[in-house]
């Protein structure tokens, strides 16, 4: 089962490391990871994607937590949440493709914020299903660089987490 | 306020007098002279010189163990650093508190690939509880009282404070907190109520009970408590490798040890019984064998853990509580003597009639008439002539599971030893730590001569501080343990685990200044031992019993089988 978790944690360094060697060190799978500071600036918040089965989501969570740095675990997927990953995608845009990559662009309510004679840069955010569908939909020979963030999730209405 | 500013390394100093230490364990070096100067010129505690920084963990590691209080050794950088890696981890394997400064190279030169530099925060990383990178003078006290605290809550463990040498040479204001907070670090003292009277309920239900106590008994000072529990309902106890001393084992409610070299009634009334109750341990691969096998009976488990990441780990359990043992098994006896109820005494004596038979096999029995000095006969002796009051130190391998198997032990903190992590070198410079402690005490190292190899450079240390040691070496001449796995499962392919070559370890003993004895015969086992405690009682006694080299340690589950798979003699 896909899980997606929200950290709080002490804007340390070697924050990073102690959560990344976790995962690392018990052989747990990160799909994605991303980590910046908060409007609290002691304060880091990170999201992490993951898999497994109950138990090793569970033994993730109270990992997690037992790091010292840590203040706070949250399972975003225990209740309802957003989620969203922005990715940058240069694609090819000469000739024919021109067109259509800017009408495709629309399409997934991405912006064009770099251009080229050949090329277009494009942002998108959504799910990270979104991004997938995107990329499926563009033919892969046009695509020739694609950045993505990880997923950032947050969670719905008044589930807040905060200290 | 200036002339009160004190440098790094004076702070060091002071804020380790200040936690009230008495006992540091060290070795110099270029990174950490600044903080050895701060030493020389101050009488709070004394430091230790060890021949290794391995040894200097390990001593200060084992002064936690014996004692309670937090163990503190000091490195250099770079290899000071990565010598007491081996150190830090096992105390980490066994939940230790430790604090360990290391030396750093000058703030400006880290990254530069200096002399001596290593990420020393990056390579014990994986091994600590926690660790720290002193980057302000300002912050090292309370950096300092926060390792301390880490260290000694919670579920313990080594904290490393990693101090470049510039930070020891700069000036501020000294003051010690008082207390600290951490807002991401709260251990967990009381236990759920509501679980706790679920456990007590499910406790007095059980027709077929158990109390299965781990190291988390001892290091949190709960032995008192199990004790009272299990006398209270009159159920079998067993312990871990690492709980022993938790009950008094030569009581008749305790069953052994239990797990890969446990007896047969703890491992069978541990597969059989309907209700499990786990106090502060973690049903580890050498305890249950196979989580498959185990699960295949059905039972009901209540466990008891200051760290929720302990349960439900390798075993799904029913009742999870979270707490300081003591605190937790303090509210479950109210709970039980205020209870009406009682459990189901003609289950239980059955659960007994039938734990009886299998105690009944004797499975630690072995042959008392051989020719060739058994190892468990010098273990047993061992145990007479020290009245049992003995802090009893090892190494790992086959030594070791005899000194747990033949030496009952009644308190606590008794018996030191590398459960987890399994460190070979640990049972000298344990010994020394703990003779530091207890200067009085009698302090047995139980070791082969496979181990004792690994740090026997601490003799000299011994020596320097007069440590009235007992060295107790098994010397079958082989790697003991991995000849017996080669010979139960390499089909005798002895590959590597003989030693030719060995030293004369009576010479050797001399030469570092104490007594050596060599033992040949059985009728010579229990008249060195009651020289090396009588006679040269004040002196590091170095005996060296020539055992049979073919023994092995029963009863044993190999690898991946479940409890009721035992191999016996």
């Amino acid at each position: 089962m896909r899980h997606i978790l929200s950290l709080l944690m002490e804007n340390e360094s070697g924050a990073l490391s102690r959560v990344s060697g976790l995962f690392s060190a018990r052989g747990y799978n990160i799909e994605s990871l991303t980590v910046a500071p908060t409007e609290d600036a002691t304060l880091s918040r990170m999201t992490i994607v993951t898999r497994g089965s109950e138990d090793v989501i569970e033994q993730i969570t109270k990992q997690l937590n037992k790091l010292i740095d840590v203040v706070k675990v949250q399972d975003l997927s225990d209740g309802s949440y957003i989620e969203r990953e922005l990715m940058l995608v240069k694609v090819r845009a000469s000739g024919d493709l021109r067109e259509e990559m800017k009408r495709l662009a629309d399409i997934f309510r991405g912006r064009i914020i770099d251009v080229s004679d050949k090329t277009y840069t494009v942002e998108l955010t959504g799910p990270g299903s979104k991004l997938d569908a995107f990329l499926q939909a563009v033919d892969p020979a046009a695509i020739l660089e694609t950045v993505r963030t990880g997923a950032s999730g947050i969670g719905r209405g008044d589930r807040i987490m905060k200290i | 306020m200036a002339d009160m500013e004190l440098t790094g390394a004076e702070i060091v100093v002071r804020c380790l007098r200040d936690a009230g230490i008495k006992h540091v364990f060290g070795y110099p070096g270029g990174a950490v002279l600044d903080i050895y100067d701060a030493i020389y010129k101050q009488t709070a505690f004394e430091h230790i010189l060890v021949r290794h920084e391995q040894a200097a963990v390990h001593a200060a590691d084992a002064y936690a163990r014996s004692t309670g209080q937090v163990g503190v050794a000091i490195v250099t950088s770079g290899p000071g650093a990565t010598n007491a890696v081996t150190g830090i981890a096992t105390a980490y394997m066994d939940s230790i508190p430790l604090v360990v400064i290391s030396g750093q190279v000058p703030t400006a030169a880290i990254g530069q690939d200096a002399f001596q530099e290593v990420d020393t925060v990056g390579i014990t990383r994986p091994c600590v509880k926690h660790n720290f990178l002193i980057k302000d003078v300002r912050d090292l006290a309370i950096t300092l009282k926060k390792a301390f605290y880490i260290a000694a809550t919670g579920r313990p463990g080594p904290v490393v404070v990693d101090v470049p040498k510039d930070i020891t040479q700069h000036r501020c204001a000294y003051e010690y907190p008082a207390s600290v907070s951490m807002r991401s670090y709260n251990p967990t003292g009381k236990g759920h109520a509501g679980q706790i009277k679920k456990a007590v309920q499910m406790l007095l239900e059980a027709r077929r009970p158990m109390i299965y106590t781990g190291g988390g008994v001892v290091l949190g000072n709960a032995a008192p408590q199990v004790t009272d529990l299990v006398r209270t309902l009159g159920y079998p106890a067993t312990s871990t490798l690492m709980g022993l001393g938790g009950y008094p084992a030569p009581d008749p409610l305790f069953l052994g040890m239990l797990g890969m070299h446990g007896t047969i009634e703890a491992n069978m009334a541990m597969q059989h019984c309907d209700v499990l109750l786990a106090v502060g341990a973690r049903f580890d691969d050498r305890v249950i064998g196979n989580p498959k096998h185990f699960s295949k009976e059905a039972r009901r488990i209540i466990h008891i853990d200051v760290d929720p990441s302990s349960i439900s780990k390798r075993v799904r359990v029913d009742v999870p509580i979270v707490g300081e043992v003591a605190q937790v098994l303090d509210e479950m006896l109210k709970l039980i003597q205020a209870s009406t109820e009682q459990p189901d005494q003609a289950a239980l004596k059955a659960w007994w009639t039938q734990i009886e038979l299998w105690r009944a096999q004797d499975c630690l029995k072995y042959d008392r008439e051989s020719a060739l000095i058994k190892p468990q006969y010098v273990i047993e002796k061992l145990y007479e002539v020290t009245g049992g009051q003995a802090y009893i130190t090892s190494d790992v391998g086959q030594h070791q599971m005899w000194a747990a198997q033949y030496y009952p032990f009644d308190q606590p903190r008794r018996w030191i030893n590398s459960g987890g992590l399994g460190t070979m070198g640990f049972g000298l410079p344990a010994a020394m730590g703990v003779q530091m402690a207890h200067p009085d005490a009698q302090v047995a190292c139980v070791t082969g001569e496979g181990s004792i190899q690994m740090n026997i450079q601490e003799l000299s240390t011994c020596k320097e501080w007069k440590l009235p040691i007992k060295v107790i070496l098994l010397n079958n001449g082989y790697l003991g343990m991995v000849r017996q796995w080669q010979e139960f499962f390499y089909e005798e392919r002895y590959a590597e685990s003989y030693m030719t070559s060995l030293p004369d370890f009576v010479k050797l003993a001399e030469a570092y200044g104490h007594v050596g004895i060599r033992v040949e015969k059985p009728e010579d086992v229990e008249p060195a031992l009651r020289d090396a405690f009588g006679k040269y009682k004040d002196r590091l006694v170095f005996i060296n019993f020539l055992t049979d080299p073919r023994e092995n340690v029963f009863p044993m589950i190999p690898a991946g089988k479940g409890l009721s798979e035992m191999i016996l003699v």
